[in-house]
Order: structure tokens, then sequence, then C-alpha cells
């Protein structure tokens, strides 16, 4: 799998790139937690953090001019283990300069049907969210309906979600996506689901045409959920507040305090150019390729017994 | 009583929920890339035994529930309550019919069964996996009657009715698996 990742790239002119595991700064998205670790180089001690993923290092050489590049590496994220999740997994990760998202898009399926050639994988679906989460759900997910939400849930025997979500839009979004939504997407098949709500934007820009969506792309096989893509956004006012808005939330949530990366601001003031980029786990993809039940399975040493 | 955060929750573990002891069956985490860690929850009401699925937001915790299994031998039944006794210190425990429930067909006197207690006060009985029975009634057996073909019911010395072969006779001592019901083979005296 790793071959022919790298031989798809090279094919293509994309430079593979190497960048720090441990840095100084890290994602302020509420959602993930990181590792910090201590370096000491005596008489000074500084925290430092093992990233998430790679994003930030590679938007700042994407800044330095460096054109398209792709990254096979490890990220890490605290507290995620389960059936689909160990806190140290690897990512690949690539950036398409002048590249607009549908155009990454038919990059990323020819890439996927690629390593499951051999395989029956079916026709590449794609879909927006509204379109996808409408048609489980008849919800319309761009309005906040908390009636509808409400009635929803108790109709489907998910009425904890009332007192859980209250009127957190995105919360109710995550939890109905992840529930009745998700294991549908992908039967056999690669799914390209686009224009999440503005409220699940991240790093993505918000499109250009309808402020309530954003320019990003998430990717299913049989409900497992492959990566993540985003037209990015290039904006350092808007990403310097995006990040402001996050360490407050963080802090309200009274999770661990997170440094916001400076570096990556500067970088984004600079000027990055007009890109897309996405980031697939390929743990995930194995466990697919291999048919495995469990990301364990996939790993030489899950996290029980690195 | 500890309080279980969903990290902990894992097959067998008892918790409290909505004011009943529960069994956890099964934990999924459910997390989007981008968005709330979820945990999926398969769990079952220990009082009454309905499996049902919850989810929480990851780190979210619930109260443990004090139930534990302890093996204890059945005594009596007083017409209206089972009695029952630890070995190990001769404690004993009156359980009512209601919570005693299909367990009780299995029950004879001076076997032993699991009692589940919580807070010290029965909520469930389960028979061991074999019990050996008499056949109390029974058709008689006819000449040429063997394994094969069919079966007859049998009326065992506690009240349960179960089908055995066509050679098994009256007063004949039988093990029989609780779990499903079905005869298993003869036992000799």
């Amino acid at each position: 799998m790793l071959a022919d990742i790298r031989r798809f790239f090279t094919e293509r002119a994309v430079l593979e790139v190497e960048t720090p595991l441990l840095s100084h700064g890290i994602g302020t998205d509420p959602q993930l937690e990181f590792f910090t670790t201590e370096y000491c180089l005596s008489p000074t001690r500084h925290t430092l953090f093992l990233q998430t993923s790679p994003e930030f290092a590679m938007k700042r050489l994407l800044a330095a001019g460096s054109g398209s590049i792709y990254q096979i590496g490890k990220a890490f994220r605290n507290g995620e283990s389960g059936r689909f999740h160990n806190p140290e997994f690897t990512m690949l990760e690539w950036y398409r300069v002048g590249f607009t998202l549908p155009q990454l898009m038919d990059e990323i399926a020819e890439l996927i049907t690629g390593l499951f050639s051999g395989r029956s994988l079916q026709e590449t679906q794609r879909v927006s969210y509204q379109q996808v989460f409408g048609s489980f759900t008849g919800l319309d997910p761009l309005v906040f309906s908390y009636r509808d939400y409400c009635t929803f849930a108790e109709d489907s025997g998910l009425s904890e979600a009332v007192a859980m979500c209250g009127h957190d839009h995105a919360l109710w979004l995550d939890f109905i996506f992840s529930h009745k939504v998700q294991p549908h997407l992908g039967g056999n098949a690669l799914c390209m689901v686009y224009g999440y709500p503005a409220c699940q934007s991240s790093l993505a820009r918000i499109n250009e045409h309808n402020a309530s969506v954003t320019d990003r792309v998430e990717l299913f096989i049989n409900g497992i959920e492959l990566g993540n893509g985003y037209d990015e956004l290039v904006d350092a006012k808007e990403q310097n507040k995006r990040f402001d808005k996050e360490l407050a939330i963080r802090q309200q949530q009274n999770s661990p305090v997170s440094v916001k990366d400076k570096r990556l601001i500067s970088a984004l003031e600079s000027g990055l150019p007009e890109c897309s980029g996405v980031a697939i786990g390929l743990d995930r993809l194995l466990m697919l390729l291999s048919g495995s039940a469990s990301i364990d399975d996939v790993l030489s040493f899950p996290i029980r017994r690195a | 009583m500890a309080i279980y955060s969903t990290n902990e929750f894992k097959a067998g573990l008892k918790v409290m929920l909505d004011n009943d002891p529960c069994a956890i069956i099964e934990n999924e985490f459910v997390k989007p890339g981008k968005g709330q860690a979820f945990n999926r929850v398969k769990i079952r009401n220990l009082k009454t035994g309905r499996v049902m699925e919850r989810t929480f937001k990851s780190g979210e915790s619930l109260e443990g529930a004090d139930v534990v299994d302890v093996e204890m031998q059945y005594l009596y039944s007083d017409g209206q309550f089972r009695h029952f006794m630890v070995p190990d210190n001769f404690e004993q425990y009156q359980c009512d019919e209601k919570i005693v429930g299909d367990a009780g067909k299995w029950l004879k006197d001076q076997d032993s069964c699991t009692v589940t207690l919580w807070n010290d006060a029965p909520l469930a009985i389960s028979p061991a996996n074999f019990v050996e029975l008499a056949i109390v009634e029974t058709d008689p057996g006819v000449r040429g009657d063997t394994s094969g073909g069919g079966g007859k019911p049998a009326t065992l010395e506690t009240g349960a009715v179960v089908r055995v072969p066509l050679f098994v006779q009256q007063g004949e001592v039988i093990k029989v698996d609780t779990r499903t019901g079905e005869y298993v083979s003869r036992v000799k005296e």
C-alpha cells in the first residue's frame, strides 16, 4: 500500500516531505486532545507537543513556496482508542497548489480506486452533506430546528440526545450524523460527502456562493470515516480569529491549554498559495484493504501492548 | 460506590442507569475526525433483563452498582419465598417468586446456584448450567424405542417439563442444560 501511494505521487511530481512530530504550537480544535512532552535543554525546559496532524508544518512549507507536497507520517491524538482509533496512527496528507476542492476529489478517487484495484469497489459516490443528511433523516442540517431534531431523536430511539445536545447545533449534527447517516455511507464504495455546514468548518474556507456551507469533504467506505479535506483557508486574520474562538471554547471546557501556532499565522500572513489538501488515515485504509474488523489487527502493537 | 468513566466501560461492568442496576455488554468508541467523541454502549438492565443501546459523550461517567454474583445453596420454598444460603458463612437470603422467575423450575433442594445481589438483596437467580433431576412422570417406553426419532415430554421433580428420547423411563435421573431447557443425557445413579 505504501509503495503504491508513493508511486502515485511520484508519477504526479508531488514532492514527499517530512515535518517535525514535536513542535512548539498545536491545533486549537476543542475536539482534539494532544500529547505534551518536556524538552530539557539545561537549564531551561520547554513544553513541546506531539502533532495531531502535520497540517500546520506542511502549510508553512507551502507558504515558503514548496509547491504541491505529500507526507506519510505518524500523528498523535490523546484519549482516542477503540475499534477504529489508536492514539498513535499513520496519516497520509497531501496538498495540491492551485487545485480546487472538486479537482482534489477527482485525485482522491483516483488514488483510492487504484489502491482497491482487483477488489470490486463500486463506483465512487459524491453527495452533499445536506442531501445525504436529509435523505437518511428528513432533517435540514443547515437550518437548526430544535423541535424537529428532538422529534427525530425520540422517534429513532435516541432520546438521550435531547438532554445531551440541548441547543448546540454542531453537537446535534455530530450525534445524528455519526449514528444515523455515517453507517450507511459508502457500502463497498468510496463516498465523498462535501459541503459541510459552516459550524463544522474547522480549517476550511467558506463557500463563495453559499455562506452556510464550507468547502470541506469527508471520505467514507463501508461507513468508516477515512479522511477529511479542505479548500484551505488562506486568510491569516480569519484563521487567527478561529484559533482564538476555539481557544476560548477550550477554556470553557477546561480542556488542557493549547498554544496557538503563531508561526502558522505568520506563514499565512506572508501568503499561503491557493490550494486544497486532504488527510487520510492509512491504518483504516489498510483495515478496509485487508478486511480487518479492528484497527488492532493492522497495527504491529496497539497502544495496550505498545 | 466508585464512579466509572466511559473509557472504563467494559463488558461485565455493573453500573447504575436510570436508578436501575445494569451490566455493560459492549462499548464502542465513536468519533468523527473533527467532532464530538461518543461512546455507544450496549447495556443490560439487570432488573428487567432488557438490553438497550445508549450513547454517552466520551468522558461522561456513571456510578458503579453494588452488584455481586454469589454462589449459594438453594434450601427450600415456603410457598411465598425461596430461601438460599451462602455455604461459607451460613448467611441466608430469601427471595420472592417474581425474582426467581424461570430459574425456579430448575431449583432442587441442596443444589447450588448463582444469586445476583444488589445492595445485598437478591436481584436475579441463575441455576447451574447443567442440573441433574429425576423424572416423575413420562409415558412408558415401548420395545424397539431407540435414540432416533421423536421424543416425549417428561415432567421433572422440580416441575419443569422437557423433551426426552423415547427410551428414557420414569424414575430415571437426567442431565438438562438449563440455558436451552434441553435434555443432555441420562445419569447413572
